[in-house]
């Protein structure tokens, strides 16, 4: 008889979820995933300025807080065919790579980072032993014996102090830990200096968009005025900035990240649980043009489905066969037919069939999360840093490829480990590195297109809705730090008819269709071995290998809810 | 002054020998030799650092995002230094059950002593399905938090105005938390999210000086609430001269003119952006060229469309209509620099009459 157990909150992510797990013999035998908040931001959209859509939609989610304002203004800009000044390109790209950089490497470090460094173990290392294995795998000048000695004795102090605050009460000495203590001091150190860095980097989004979390945009390039010779507006203090950090980040990730990820990934290499539903979509970003299914692209778009490597799909997400949503384990019902409906098509109307709170547990045989169901061709597909790894190397992007085959080389790993949790917390880090150069690269380009006179960021030629055609639609796919994203927008009469996104935490976090196929988190939590279900270490680890957010996955409600189910805003 | 651990045994009856009983147990459990006890022993017999539980209930988590990234104190400092944070969903090591215990233990142990911080709304309507935590509604665990708690700070827009959830016509029924929490005093942060600054200045305003930060009479901290954006921003000046960007990345814009007409929500937002600005003081939107849009005020996304200009500007130093008067120096930068002076000059005579905007009572909140 299997044994449920509840994880429920799941920390160290973003939003609330909740899973469900059957234990037999040790191994999980079954798994669910449920979302369990809505916000319900329907019909706050009805009828607004479309020029406005992005600050809704980015609050969406504070911790994805640009992408979603750069789906949406792309969305818009797309539907009312407004070109973008080569500036303004360039600074959203600078703002995405820079959110990538950041996003996977808190990730690391302080989501994920603890599912691998046991931090009390940190406490046995010998500080001289630890410093020899720093500096043999980075060049990072933190690296002496006094620097461990110093860590060391904080975290002493942390623990003599008998309040371990975020540390308190967790899985300290579980059997999955393998990492010698000396590891995991050098993965406690980095977990601080990451801390102090990220605050750092994202300075970069405070330059362009005046705050982080939640800068500013604008439909049709961007606020941040270039003039180069005034002290209000992009000067060369600014632009300096902005150099420096990514200076900064270029040298922690190559330094810092990248060598722990090899280090630690070393001693996990047996740990091959995860897997998933087989499946890997992306939609590309980092393409000026708008479809992104090609090789040369910096991050490319496509469909992989059971695992085959050797075959690539185009994807569109005009395509209404494509990508649809489904709702037969969801607090949702459809009017009229079941099935699946692409965005356009969309709709989402509450039914909450779960249990009233408080309650133990959910009636997983009925409708049991907030999220909806996502399917590519009616395929469930993974979507994140491993779906655009594998993407990019089955289309024959020869960075990506090169960063693969290097990596696994560097392990002594075949490809089939790729397919793992593991995989995917190494496909992130390669992907950091890509988005890094990438940052550099954007930054020059920036620079280079100033000099040689252009300081256009805005083109006011279709602000004024006057110019708008009485209706139009629109849609801006791209990725997220999590995977793929795409917002689909209708305007009609100047204001916002119809909205809706489908995010990539929908994607992997959806609950399991009609036919039983399970949702990427199930699938890849069922097989996995626990030592003690008490302590759901090992499912901490999968999931958080996805890197979740769920407030970005529970879907916002129809516009009219129970009186006209046309107009639909959903996430 | 707060108990310490020992003393807060003491009064419940236990004696000192249990007391080091506990603490050999406590160093066990932390996987440390037996030589740590006098070490554990002596921490539990002094001041703690503050037991802190953050609650996340229906948010984004912008303003636990924005937390990390404080400059002053460093996080690291708040975290391993100051204060003892017990619970937080995003950053805590244990889940589920684990969570929950030591959500529990602090609620039992350091009860009266510790203090509260909600991000978030509450969801009110259908018996609170639209958001709940380990099976259980956020109205539930926030009443049951806050109930033992010395005072509750909510965080962001979310857990003070319900901010993009509660704007019209708010589906799930969201409150705010001084909505839901009437027993305790509740601060509002506000601000979508809180610079990452004032969210631990208002912690360590608290640990340092014993007491709750002097309030608004909305609610909000005088130190970081107090004043509107208006009146510290570095286009200020552009504003009292009549000098306005018309379209974004025009002439105006170029020369780093007042934001106003294109929607600038500074006049009527109260906020410390422009004094502290953000991440670490690098800016703030008006200086990175985007209007304010009012994340800090109460429906601000009912008071859009954010590119329309305000109706009315309280407590305006400027003696002019901006729409007639901007427009005519924007064409003529020349004349306008010279308007510009004029205006200045009248703007700071006026400034020193008694009966002046800024010196009435409607020039503060």
């Amino acid at each position: 008889m299997a044994q449920r157990i509840v994880v429920d909150p799941v920390t160290r992510l973003e939003g609330h979820l909740r899973i469900e797990a059957e234990v037999e013999g040790g191994k999980i035998v079954n798994a669910f995933s449920s979302g369990t908040t809505f916000r319900g931001l329907e019909r706050i959209m009805e009828g607004r300025d479309p020029r406005d859509a992005w600050a809704f939609v980015q609050r969406i989610c504070g911790v994805c807080t640009h992408i979603h304002a750069i789906a949406s203004i792309q969305a818009v800009e797309d539907a009312l065919d407004i070109t973008v000044p080569k500036n303004a390109i360039l600074i959203r790209q600078i703002m995405t790579a820079t959110q990538f950089v950041q996003d996977h490497v808190i990730h690391f470090y302080h989501l994920h980072g603890l599912d691998w460094i046991d931090v009390v173990s940190a406490l046995q290392a010998d500080p001289k032993a630890t410093a020899v294995i720093a500096q043999s795998i980075s060049s990072y000048p933190k690296a002496s014996v006094g620097y461990f000695t110093d860590i060391q004795k904080t975290i002493k102090g942390f623990v003599e102090s008998g309040q371990l605050g975020i540390f308190a009460n967790a899985y300290w000495g579980h059997p999955a830990y393998k990492l010698p203590p000396e590891v995991n001091l050098i993965g406690v150190a980095h977990y601080l200096e990451a801390l102090e860095w990220q605050k750092d980097i994202i300075k970069i989004h405070t330059i362009f968009g005046g705050k982080n979390p939640h800068p500013n945009y604008l439909v049709g390039g961007m606020a941040c005025t270039i003039n180069v010779d005034n002290d209000n507006t992009l000067n060369m203090e600014r632009l300096d900035l902005v150099a420096t950090e990514i200076s900064k980040a270029m040298a922690f990730v190559n330094q810092v990240y990248l060598p722990d990820l090899f280090a630690i990934a070393s001693y996990y290499k047996d740990w091959t649980y995860g897997g998933g539903v087989r499946n890997y979509l992306a939609y590309g970003t980092l393409a000026n043009q708008r479809e992104k299914n090609n090789a040369s692209d910096i991050f490319p778009g496509g469909a992989i489905l059971n695992r085959n490597l050797n075959e690539v799909f185009d994807v569109n997400p005009r395509d209404l066969n494509q990508v649809q949503e489904f709702v037969d384990h969801s607090w949702y019902e459809y009017t009229g037919s079941d099935g699946g409906r692409h965005p356009w098509k969309g709709e989402t109307k509450v039914k909450y069939s779960g249990p009233k709170p408080p309650y133990e547990q959910l009636d997983t045989n009925g409708k049991y999360s907030w999220i909806k169901t996502p399917r590519w061709k009616n395929q469930p597909m993974e979507v994140g840093p491993l779906a655009r790894m594998l993407v990019g190397y089955a289309r024959g992007n020869a960075a990506i490829k090169g960063s693969v085959d290097d990596a696994l080389g560097r392990l002594g790993l075949g490809q089939d480990a790729l397919f793992s949790a593991l995989g995917r917390t190494l496909a992130r880090g390669l992907e950091t590195k890509l988005m890094v150069d990438y940052l550099k690269k954007s930054y020059d380009e920036l620079l280079a297109n100033i000099k040689a006179g252009d300081s256009q960021v805005f083109n006011p030629d279709k602000w004024d809705p006057s110019t708008w055609p009485d209706t139009a639609e629109g849609v801006g796919f791209t990725e997220a730090p999590r995977g793929a994203l795409g917002h689909w927008v209708k305007i009609a009469q100047s204001k916002v008819n119809l909205y809706q996104a489908v995010v990539p935490t929908t994607w992997n976090a959806a609950p399991e269709d009609k036919a039983g196929k399970k949702g990427p988190y199930e699938a890849a939590l069922i097989g996995t071995p626990m030592a003690d279900p008490q302590k759901p270490l090992e499912i901490l680890r999968i999931i958080h290998s996805f890197d979740p957010c769920i407030a970005c996955a529970a879907h916002m409600i129809d516009a009219k809810t129970r009186q006209d189910l046309g107009n639909c805003l959903f996430f | 002054m707060k108990d310490s651990f020992y003393a807060a045994m003491r009064k419940r009856g236990y004696s000192r020998r249990e007391f080091l009983r506990m603490c050999a147990i406590l160093t066990a459990a932390m996987g440390l030799e037996a030589s740590f006890i006098p070490k554990v022993a002596y921490a539990l017999e002094n001041k703690p650092r503050m037991p802190v539980i953050y609650l996340h209930l229906q948010e984004c988590t912008c303003c636990a995002e924005s937390f990390i990234r404080t400059a002053h104190p460093l996080l690291s400092d708040l975290l391993f230094n100051m204060i003892s944070l017990d619970y937080m969903e995003t950053l805590q090591a244990a889940a589920g059950l684990q969570a929950e215990e030591a959500k529990q233990k602090t609620m039992r142990e350091s009860k009266g002593h510790y203090l509260l911080v909600v991000e978030g709304s509450i969801p009110l309507k259908d018996d609170g399905i639209y958001c709940t935590i380990g099976g259980r509604s956020a109205k539930d665990v926030l009443l049951e938090a806050a109930k033992d708690s010395v005072a509750v700070i909510a965080f962001g827009s979310c857990a003070t105005n319900t901010c993009v959830q509660g704007a019209h016509p708010n589906p799930t029924g969201a409150v705010p938390v001084k909505e839901v929490v009437t027993t305790k005093p509740v601060i509002d942060v506000p601000g979508c999210p809180p610079i990452a600054e004032v969210i631990a200045g208002v912690i360590v305003h608290y640990l340092t000086f014993d007491r709750l930060p002097e309030l608004t009479r909305l609610g909000r901290p005088k130190a970081f609430y107090n004043h509107r954006i208006h009146d510290n921003c570095n286009r200020r000046a552009f504003f009292d001269a009549g000098m306005f960007v018309e379209e974004f990345d025009d002439e105006g814009a170029k020369h780093g003119w007042c934001l106003y007409k294109v929607g600038c929500k500074g006049p009527t937002t109260y906020n410390a952006c422009a004094i502290t600005q953000w991440n670490n003081g690098v800016s703030y939107p008006i200086k990175s060229g985007h209007p304010c849009i009012g994340c800090s005020e109460p429906g601000f996304y009912d008071n859009f469309p954010m590119y329309d200009h305000l109706a009315h500007v309280p407590a305006s130093a400027m003696p002019f209509d901006p729409d007639h008067f901007g427009k005519a120096i924007t064409g003529l930068t020349v004349a306008g620099v010279a308007v510009h002076g004029v205006a200045t000059g009248v703007i700071m005579r006026d400034r020193d009459k008694p009966d002046h905007p800024d010196k009435r009572e409607g020039g503060r909140e």
